[in-house]
Parts: structure tokens; C-alpha cells; sequence
């Protein structure tokens, strides 16, 4: 069967200011399937960006072969499919907007589409609705807080009505306020209209909240699994330069020294959970 | 310990007289003494970039002063540019400035600005180079050939090699991943142990500097609102939450074990080293109350 995304042992050179050849992919296999919400890990210059940019045609493999819904991105002829079918958010929101009106840079993907008016009014309405921006429809966008310019950037994409939706560490220029607000919009467009996320991220907690997290080194996939699997495996991710989330490095300390616990607790309520059974047994 | 910075009743108000009218900065008042290491937290927007600029000279207030060594920094007559020598400030974002044609004179350009000669500023430049993790060899490269995070320390040791006397980092940490942030974190904390320099840490990363700082001056809305240990500021816990501050996920077990499991246990807690010797306090006793 054919995934929705299929990264088949892709290759991507370039050459450095030295004139180097440089790898930063490196026979990189993924699968996506329509509608996962997938987390993707790494350290600066694991690839992980490169990749992002893979998925919607902006860079091709030097070898191997990398297609969306079996559209191969290599094909010249199908950029404008794939990257209608295959949205991109980047991290910085103030290199992202065009218009000086909240609305207006929403409907400008549909307007190069070539959609007709009054079905652009219905996507930028739905579109603002979707990442809660609609009461700010006619402000000017340089005035909006950064989280505001993010969720704009997020409409403008679903504007365009595309399958699946990359983000590029969406969330690295933002407060803990805008972080919370763009991820409720990415959680929200996942489960609710059923949009497939590859969201690239260097938090840790935001990759916990996804089906799925990869992780990747050197160019390479060097895990892939449910959160509560790869948070675990915490030399591995030492060894990749991530760190690990708080709860889940007591509980290791805890575990060390002889304390009963089971692996795949994760949040903080699991945790506050795991303590107070400990804590409660030891007071008996 | 004697006073070095001191801000006395700080406010600013931009745009006074227009429909955009706000006051970034509410009558702050606060004073440092050498050699404390402090964190200054706040949300965007609750003026924390704002005030470490006025700090060093760079914007005015509306009112209110700023004292540096005892001294009205906004006096006529008073040499703002060798102060700020002194109150070295690393910008967000900072590797944006670069702009040398190598590494080495990017970080020569703030102490050659200063008059030095030329050997004081090879000592500088190869001191500050070591405490950022610059390799020799590329001090000669162009600093555009390096990666974001090298780029990042190649800024700081430009404003290390003035060897300030007060270090200010506005958010010296975003947009890394956590090999990088750790670098980073582990290079000022090193920088105040060795050469005991006042350091103002300006961040909205609360598990950064929680580990990092002696004392933490939180902002909200342009005013001044929490200003003592970590310990305590994070026995408000509640209160940072409500105020768009993420509070460490680990305070956040903690309070969840008070509120939600009614087990006696601090919530002040804010490092998982701390808060294993808790957990191992609690069981050694065997029994909690």
C-alpha cells in the first residue's frame, strides 16, 4: 500500500561555503500516513529541517525518490499539486505574512489558486475560524503578537485546503502563551478536520502530544515511535543531543534506586499518579 | 557587596499622545549588587527587553533613573559611552550583528572601539574566545561559515571581550535545541564563577533559569511583580501560570501531589535534582503528615 507521504532512502547533498560536499540526509526512510499526527526530532543540523522542506518539493533528493499521495516531488509537473496538497509553516512569523491585513493574507493562496470570490470569503471565514482569529479579521497584521502572526501564517495554509500540513518549529519565536495557542490550533486542525501534521520541534512536550515522534540524527531515522516509548529511551536521546522531559527523569532517578515504576509514564498528572503510589506505599 | 546598577521609579510610555499610546514599563524599581546572577522573567510584551535597554542607556525613560555605580547615567555630563563598556549588552538574536570579515575581528570590534592596544585586544579576543568554545581555527574563518549556534557564542564573545563589568543577555537561549541552550547556559554560569562579573539573565524559559539564577525579578503587564529567591518565586507557582509564565513541569508534580493527592510536600520545587531529595527525604521518614 501506498503512504501518504514515502521517503525512500533519500539522499540530500549540498555543498558547504568551502566547497565541501556535505550530507544531510542520509538514506532517510519514512512513511507518513494520512491523517497521523507525526512529531519529528533532532538536534540543529540533523536533517530534520531538510526534510521539512522535502515534503513540499521546495528541495528534491540528490538520490532516492520522496512522493506525496504517489506524486513524485522530483517531477516538475506536479510542483503546484503537491504543494497545494502539502501546506508549509516556517518559524519565524514575520517572514511568513505578505498582506497588511489580517484577512487578506489569508486569502492570498486561494486568490493565486485562482478560486472564485465567494468561495475564498467561505475558506478565509473558516480558515480564521479554525485557528481562532476571526474576531481579529481586519486588524493590520504587523500589530498582532507573535502567536497571533503564527495562527494567521497556520490560516493562510488552511485557506488553500491541503492535506497535510508541515510545520517548522512553529512554536521556537514564541512565548509560552503563543506556544500554548498554536498548538491547540495544530492539535485542533489533526483531530477535527482530519489534517495529516509533520511538526518539526525542538520542545520536547510539544513532540509528546503527537501519535507518533521521529527522531533523527546525522541525517538518519534513529527512532520512531509513540511518545511514550522514545521518551523513555533516554541514553539514545542524550546521544542525539535531546534532552528529556522532567517527569520522566525523576522517575528514572527513582527507578535506580530500586523503586518500582512503569515505563511510558509522560505527562506530569502520570507522573504526580506514579509518585503518589510510591510516596503512599512507602508511608504503610 | 555595594550597589552597581540601581533603577529608580522606571517607566516609559511610547507614543504618548496617539491612539497607540502604551506604557511598556511601570515604575520599576529594583537594585543589583555586584556580582549577583539574576534572572529577569516576563512574558512578550510585559517590557523585560525594554528595561535591560534602558539599563544600559540605549532608551530613555519617560521617568524615573538609572544609577550606575551610584552615578545618574542621564546626567549632562555624564560619559554614557564608557558605561556602556561597562553594561555590555547581548541583543536577541544577536548572531544577526555579525558582520566582520572573520570571527576575530567580529570579536575585536567592541574592545578596539574601546582604544585598546593591539596585544590587550589579542588577550581579549582569545579569552573570550576560549569561555564561548571558539577553536582557533576559526577565528580566521568568515563568521558566516559557522552554524547558529556558533554564530550565537562568536556574539557573546564580542561583548565578553570588553570585559564588562555587568553581562546582559536578552534571551540568550531561544531558538536553540537543548545541546545548544545547555552550551550556552553552561558558558555564562562558568563566565560569573571564574571572572565574578554581574550577570542579568533575560529570558521567558522558566527551566532555564531556574537552575541557572540566584535571584528572579518577574514582570507583568510593565510592572515590577515578584523579586526574590527562585525557591520563592516558585511557590507562587499558581501565580506565574496565570501570568502566561511556563512554570517547570516539575513544579507542576509537585503541586498536582499537594492539591490533587493531599501528600505534605513543598512546592517550591523547581529542579528534578531538588526534587529527588524530596521525594527522598518523604520516604526515608516513612511517614508524612
Amino acid at each position: 500500500m501506498n503512504s501518504f507521504i514515502s521517503a525512500d532512502s533519500i539522499k540530500f547533498e549540498y555543498k558547504n561555503i568551502e566547497g565541501q560536499t556535505q550530507l544531510a540526509l542520509d538514506g532517510l526512510n519514512i512513511k507518513i500516513d494520512k491523517g497521523e499526527f507525526v512529531a519529528v526530532l533532532g538536534h540543529n543540523g540533523s536533517g530534520k529541517s531538510t526534510f521539512a522542506k522535502h515534503m513540499n518539493a521546495i528541495l528534491v533528493p540528490t538520490e532516492g525518490k520522496l512522493t506525496v499521495k504517489g506524486m513524485d516531488t522530483a517531477d516538475d509537473d506536479l510542483l503546484y499539486d503537491i504543494r497545494q496538497c502539502v501546506g508549509m509553516v516556517f518559524q519565524n512569523p514575520d517572514n511568513q505574512l505578505v498582506a497588511t491585513v489580517v484577512e487578506e493574507d489569508v486569502a492570498f493562496a486561494p486568490e493565486n489558486l485562482g478560486v472564485p470570490r465567494e468561495e475564498i470569503r467561505k475558506r478565509v471565514d473558516d480558515a480564521l475560524e479554525a485557528v481562532g482569529m476571526t474576531k481579529y479579521k481586519l486588524h493590520a497584521t504587523y500589530k498582532l503578537s507573535g502567536g497571533q502572526k503564527q495562527r494567521v501564517a497556520i490560516g493562510g495554509i488552511i485557506a488553500m485546503r491541503p492535506e497535510c500540513i508541515v510545520l517548522d518549529e512553529p512554536t521556537a519565536m514564541l512565548d509560552p502563551v503563543g506556544r500554548k495557542e498554536v498548538m491547540k490550533s495544530i492539535r485542533m486542525l489533526n483531530r477535527d478536520l482530519g489534517i495529516t501534521i509533520v511538526l518539526i520541534t525542538h520542545h520536547m512536550n510539544e513532540a509528546a502530544e503527537a501519535d507518533r515522534v521521529i527522531v533523527m540524527s546525522k541525517g538518519k531515522v534513529i527512532m520512531d515511535a509513540p511518545p511514550k516509548e522514545v521518551f523513555w529511551r533516554t541514553e539514545e536521546l542524550y546521544d542525539a543531543g535531546l534532552s528529556v522531559p522532567q517527569p520522566v527523569e525523576l522517575l528514572l532517578l527513582m527507578r535506580k534506586d530500586g523503586a518500582e515504576i512503569e515505563e511510558g509514564v509522560l505527562t506530569v498528572e502520570e507522573c504526580a499518579e506514579a509518585l503518589a503510589k510510591i510516596i503512599k506505599s512507602a508511608r504503610k | 557587596m555595594s550597589t552597581i546598577i540601581e533603577a529608580r521609579s522606571l517607566t516609559y510610555t511610547y507614543g504618548v499622545g496617539t491612539p497607540f499610546e502604551h506604557t511598556a514599563l511601570d515604575n520599576v524599581s529594583f537594585r543589583i549588587e555586584e556580582g549577583e546572577f539574576v534572572g529577569i522573567i516576563g512574558h512578550t510584551g510585559s517590557g523585560k527587553s525594554t528595561l535591560v535597554q534602558m539599563l544600559n542607556g540605549l532608551v530613555t525613560p519617560s521617568s524615573g533613573e538609572v544609577y550606575f555605580r551610584d552615578k545618574n547615567i542621564h546626567d549632562k555630563d555624564y560619559k554614557l559611552r564608557d558605561m556602556r563598556f561597562k553594561v555590555g549588552l547581548v541583543f536577541q538574536y544577536p548572531e544577526y550583528q555579525l558582520f566582520e570579515e572573520t570571527v576575530y575581528r567580529d570579536i575585536a570590534f567592541g574592545p578596539k572601539n574601546m582604544g585598546l592596544s593591539e596585544s590587550e585586544i589579542d588577550d581579549r579576543v582569545r579569552e573570550a574566545a576560549r569561555f564561548t568554545g571558539i577553536r582557533e581555527e576559526q577565528l580566521e574563518k568568515s563568521p558566516f561559515e559557522l552554524s547558529g549556534g556558533q554564530k550565537r557564542r562568536v556574539a557573546i564573545a564580542g561583548v565578553l571581550a570588553m570585559r564588562p563589568e555587568v553581562l546582559i543577555l536578552d534571551e540568550p537561549t531561544s531558538g536553540l535545541d537543548p545541546r545548544g541552550r545547555e552550551r550556552i547556559l553552561e558558558l555564562i554560569k562558568s563566565y560569573h564563577r571564574e571572572r565574578g562579573t554581574t550577570v542579568l539573565f533575560v529570558t521567558h524559559s522558566m527551566e532555564d533559569i531556574a537552575r541557572t539564577v540566584e535571584r528572579l525579578i518577574v514582570l507583568n503587564e510593565s510592572k515590577l511583580v515578584l523579586d526574590d529567591i527562585p525557591e520563592n518565586v516558585f511557590l507562587k507557582a499558581d501565580f506565574l501560570d496565570s501570568i502566561g509564565l511556563d512554570v517547570p513541569q516539575i513544579t507542576k508534580v509537585f503541586m498536582l501531589l499537594s492539591e490533587k493527592y493531599g501528600i505534605n510536600i513543598p512546592t517550591s520545587v523547581y529542579t528534578v535534582k531538588y526534587a529527588k531529595k524530596i521525594v527522598d527525604e518523604l520516604m526515608a521518614k516513612g511517614e508524612i503528615k
